[in-house]
C-alpha cells in the first residue's frame, strides 16, 4: 500500500518496520512529529525525554538493553547530547541504536546552521542520509541492521525539506526481533580507561571495514548518464540536483554518509570529465573529495549559508538569460512571528518593558518573541537554558563593571526542565542577584504543544504527576519571600511581583502561571470571550496598541479588535486609562 | 509535465490543512505529489507557504522564482511578497482579505492600498474574490481556507474528482457538510 508522507512520519514507520521497541526525544523543530508519530504504534515505548541528553542516555541504555532504539532530536539537540553520543561510539549498541538528528538549513526555526554531518567523524559513528520520505521509511530499517551488524550507534542525519516534505511511500509490515538478552560485559560497557583504550582501536578498526562496507552499501549509487558531468551528492540535495538535471548527467548518490565510499567516489571521478559537489551548507563531501586529491567544483558555486533550492543550484550551473519575474511597485509590510493574540507572556513582557534599566536574557521558546516591538524587552538569547545561566555571567561583569543594571533571566516551563534547574541552583550556590522569570504555561508550546513534565499527561497519553515548578524553586534554596506565582492575565499583581523582583538584591524568581491560549481545552473554555471597544469612552490614545497584540488595530479612524482573534485576556483592558475596553462573556 | 503551485498565507488561516487535502486528492488521482510546508517561529499571526508539486515523477518539493503556475494568496499583501515566484503566464488566485501584520498594527509600517488593481495590472490571469465573506455568508469564516481550496482545484482543473471524499479523512464529521458546501462555492466563483 502507497501513502502520502511528511520525513517523519516516514521514519517512524521505518523505525516501526524495523521492530524498534523504545523511542526517546526532546520536541524541537524539525524533529517533533517524529516521537508523536511514533507513538501511535502500541508495539513501541515513547516518551518525552527531560532534554537531549536524558533521551539519548535512555537510548544507550534501552541499547544494552537489547532493544532496538531510536533517539530523536534537531541539530542543536545533538549539542545537548554529544556527551553520550561521543562514548557510546566506544561502547557500540547490543539492540540496535538509531540517532536522528533534524538539521534545519535556513534556520526557519533555529538559532544555528550547523551542519550536524560533522558529528560524524568527530563521533566515530556510521551516517546515513535519506533524500525523501520513501528512503526515509527504507534507509530507517536498514540504519537498526547496520548498527547492530557493525556493533555501532548510526546517525541518521535529515534536514528540515526532508522532514516536512510529502512524498508517496510504500508501506511494508512489522518484522518483530523482539529484545535481546543481556549479557554483563564490563570491558564493552564500562568506559573507564583501562577498557577506554582498547575499545579506541576496536573503533578505529571498525570504522575500516564500515568504510568497506560504504563501496558496496546499496545506499551508495550510481546513475550513469552523459559522463561530461558528473554530480557527487546526498539527502534533498540529490533531489534538488536531479530535478535541475534530470537525466542528463551522471549522478554519485550518497545515501551512507560516514565512513563516505573512497573506492566508488574514485571510480565515479575518473569516469566523467567534471565533477561537480552538490550539497547544502558545510563543504563536507567536498573536503573529503580533495583529500583524495580529486579536483571539483562545489563551494565556489554554492553558497555554504542558508537553504539549497533548484534555483540555487540553477543560477550556481545554468544561468539562464531574461526570464521574467513578475514584480510590483507595492512593498509588502513584513510579517515577523509575534506573540498570539491572548499569549500570557504578553503581561509579563509588558510589565517589565516599563523598566529602562532592565536588561532582559530570553531562552528559547514562543517567549524568545519578547524581543518584538513593541515590547522589545528581550536583549539576548543564546540557547535552551542559557535564559538562566547567561544571566548570572552578565549580572557578574555587570558589577565588576561598576554598572547598575538589574538582569532579568527568562526562560519557560519546558525550557526549565530542560536546562533551567542546573543554572538556577548555581544562582543560589553562588548568590547571584539576579531576576528569574520562569513563564509557565504548562506546555511546550512553539513546536506545537508536546506534553512535559509539568502538563500531567505522558507523550504516551497516560496520566503523569505534576513536577511542581515553585516546589523545586524553594527545594534549591530561593527563600520564600523572594519567590512570586502570578497569574500573568492579571497585570496589578503581575506589576506588583516585577516591581519586587526590580528592588531585590538577591536571586529572585517570578513563575506566571496561565496556560498557552492555543491550548484546545483552553481555546473551548474561552471561544465566548472577548474584549470590544466603547467608541464614546475611547479616546485613540493607542496605549492598547502598545501591548503589541495582533487583535488590536486602528483601521480608518477607530481602534477596533477583531473578536476572532481575541480570547479576553483583557490585558487591553488593564492598561485603558479611560476604561474603553469592555470584556464580553465569561 | 510537472506543475507548482504555492500557496501563501498567515499562521492560523488553515494553509496547511487544505494543502494536505489537496495533495492526498492529486495523489487518488494518480500524480507523483511532493509537498513541503515550513513551520515559522511563530504559531500564529507570521508568514506561512506551502509549496505542492505534481506530475508524472517529481525530485525537489521546492519552488523558486517564476516557477509557480498557480500563486493562491490567502491574504492579500501576502499576494504582493510571493508575486515573484509565479511563473510568467501563471495564475494568481488573491483573496481579497486583509491581516494586519504586528508592524502596522503599531504603526512601523502601512498596509498597503491598491493592491487588487496592482496586482491586476501586472499580471494577466488574476482572479480575485472574497473569501471570508463567502465562508462567513455560508455560516462560519474559519471555511475560509476551503473556499479558497475551491477556487484553486477550479483553476487546475481538478474539479472532476470526489473532493468531499477525500476531504472526510481531514475534516470531523459535524463539519464536513460545511465544508463541502464551503468548496462548491470556492468553485463556483
Amino acid at each position: 500500500m502507497k501513502k502520502i508522507l511528511t520525513g517523519n512520519e516516514a521514519i517512524a514507520r521505518g523505525a516501526y518496520e524495523a521492530g524498534c521497541t523504545i523511542a526517546a526525544a526532546y520536541p524541537g523543530t524539525p524533529s517533533t512529529e517524529i516521537l508523536e508519530n511514533m507513538a501511535k504504534y502500541q508495539e513501541i515505548y515513547t516518551e518525552w525525554s527531560t532534554n537531549e541528553k536524558v533521551a539519548v542516555e535512555l537510548a544507550c541504555g534501552a541499547s544494552i538493553g537489547g532493544a532496538r532504539t531510536l533517539a530523536a532530536m534537531k541539530h542543536v539537540g545533538l549539542n545537548v547530547a554529544a556527551d553520550p553520543l561521543f562514548t557510546i561510539a566506544y561502547e557500540g549498541v547490543n539492540g540496535g541504536l538509531v540517532i536522528v538528528t533534524a538539521d534545519d538549513p535556513g534556520m526557519h526555526s533555529s538559532q544555528n546552521e550547523q551542519d550536524n554531518r560533522r558529528y560524524a567523524p568527530f563521533a566515530k559513528v556510521a551516517m546515513i542520509e535519506p533524500a525523501d520520505s520513501q528512503e526515509c521509511k527504507d534507509f530507517m530499517k536498514h540504519a537498526f541492521e547496520v548498527s547492530e551488524i557493525f556493533d555501532t550507534p548510526v546517525l541518521f542525519r535529515l534536514t528540515t525539506r526532508v522532514c516536512h516534505s510529502k512524498g508517496l511511500v510504500e508501506l511494508g509490515e512489522r518484522t518483530e526481533v523482539g529484545v535481546k538478552d543481556y549479557q554483563k560485559d564490563i570491558k564493552k560497557y564500562v568506559m573507564i580507561p583501562a577498557h577506554s583504550r582498547v575499545r579506541h582501536y576496536q573503533v578505529e578498526e571498525r570504522l575500516n571495514r564500515l568504510r568497506e562496507y560504504s563501496n558496496n552499501c546499496p545506499l551508495n549509487r550510481i546513475e550513469w548518464g552523459d559522463k561530461k558531468i558528473g554530480i557527487v551528492t546526498s539527502g534533498i540535495s540529490y533531489s534538488h540536483a536531479k530535478e535541475v538535471f534530470g537525466d542528463s548527467v551522471s549522478y554519485l548518490k550518497i545515501g551512507f554518509s560516514f565512513p563516505l565510499p573512497d573506492k566508488m567516489i574514485k571510480k565515479f571521478a575518473k569516469a566523467v570529465d567534471k565533477l561537480y559537489v552538490i550539497e547544502e551548507n558545510e563543504p563536507y563531501l567536498e573536503d573529503f573529495i580533495r583529500t583524495l586529491g580529486i579536483e571539483c567544483l562545489g563551494k565556489e558555486y554554492i553558497p555554504c549559508c542558508e537553504e539549497l533550492s533548484p534555483e540555487i543550484i540553477r543560477k550556481a550551473f545554468l544561468p539562464e538569460k531574461d526570464k521574467k519575474v513578475y514584480d510590483s511597485e507595492i512593498k509588502a509590510p513584513s510579517r515577523p512571528p509575534v506573540l498570539c493574540p491572548g499569549c500570557p507572556h504578553r503581561g509579563i513582557y509588558y510589565a517589565v518593558s516599563k523598566y529602562k534599566d532592565v536588561v532582559a536574557v530570553g531562552d528559547i521558546g514562543c517567549y524568545t518573541l519578547g524581543m518584538m516591538p513593541p515590547l522589545s524587552v528581550t536583549d539576548i538569547v543564546i540557547c535552551m537554558g542559557a535564559g538562566i545561566s547567561a544571566s548570572l555571567g552578565f549580572k557578574r561583569a555587570s558589577m565588576k563593571g561598576g554598572r547598575d543594571e538589574k538582569i532579568f533571566g527568562f526562560i519557560g516551563d519546558s525550557t526549565f526542565f530542560h536546562s533551567g534547574i542546573t543554572g538556577l541552583i548555581d544562582a543560589v550556590y553562588n548568590k547571584t542577584p539576579a531576576v528569574f522569570v520562569i513563564l509557565d504555561n504548562s506546555i511546550t508550546a512553539m513546536t506545537g504543544h508536546q506534553e512535559n513534565p509539568g502538563t500531567g499527561k505522558t507523550l504516551m497519553g497516560e496520566a503523569a504527576p505534576v513536577i511542581d515548578i515553585e516546589s523545586i524553586v524553594k527545594a534549591v534554596g530561593i527563600k520564600a519571600e523572594d519567590i512570586r506565582v502570578v497569574d500573568p492575565y492579571n497585570l496589578e499583581m503581575t506589576q506588583a511581583a516585577v516591581k519586587d523582583a526590580h528592588e531585590a538584591q538577591e536571586p529572585f524568581v517570578i513563575i506566571t502561571k496561565q496556560p498557552c491560549a492555543l491550548i484546545k481545552e483552553v481555546q473551548k473554555k474561552r471561544a465566548n470571550i472577548y474584549c470590544s471597544i466603547n467608541e464614546e469612552k475611547c479616546t485613540k490614545c493607542k496605549a492598547c496598541i502598545k501591548t503589541g497584540c495582533p487583535a488590536i488595530a486602528f483601521k480608518n479612524g477607530q481602534i477596533v479588535i477583531d473578536r476572532s482573534m481575541c480570547n479576553g485576556c483583557t490585558l487591553c483592558a488593564q492598561v485603558c486609562k479611560f476604561d474603553a475596553v469592555e470584556k464580553v462573556g465569561e | 509535465m510537472t506543475k507548482s503551485i504555492l500557496l501563501v498565507g498567515v499562521g492560523g488561516q488553515g494553509i496547511i490543512l487544505a494543502s494536505k487535502i489537496l495533495s492526498e486528492g492529486l495523489l487518488k488521482l494518480g500524480y507523483d505529489v511532493k509537498m513541503s510546508e515550513i513551520h515559522g517561529m511563530a504559531q500564529r499571526g507570521g508568514s506561512v507557504t506551502t509549496q505542492i508539486r505534481f506530475g508524472e515523477k517529481v525530485y525537489s518539493p521546492c519552488v523558486g522564482s517564476g516557477e509557480a503556475d498557480v500563486l493562491a494568496a490567502f491574504e492579500k499583501v501576502e499576494a504582493v511578497r510571493w508575486l515573484h515566484q509565479l511563473k510568467e503566464g501563471g495564475t494568481l488566485l488573491v483573496n481579497d482579505y486583509e491581516i494586519y501584520s504586528l508592524p502596522v498594527l503599531i504603526g512601523q509600517e502601512k498596509y498597503p492600498e491598491g493592491i487588487i488593481k496592482e496586482l491586476k495590472s501586472r499580471v494577466e490571469n488574476v482572479k480575485s474574490f472574497d473569501a471570508g465573506k463567502i465562508a462567513v455568508e455560508l455560516g462560519n469564516i474559519k471555511t475560509q481556507n476551503i473556499v479558497i481550496l475551491g477556487a484553486l482545484i477550479k483553476a487546475l482543473r481538478l474539479d472532476t474528482l470526489d473532493w468531499a471524499d477525500v476531504m472526510k479523512e481531514y475534516i470531523p464529521p459535524r463539519l464536513l457538510d460545511l465544508n463541502v458546501k464551503a468548496l462548491a462555492a470556492g468553485m463556483e466563483i
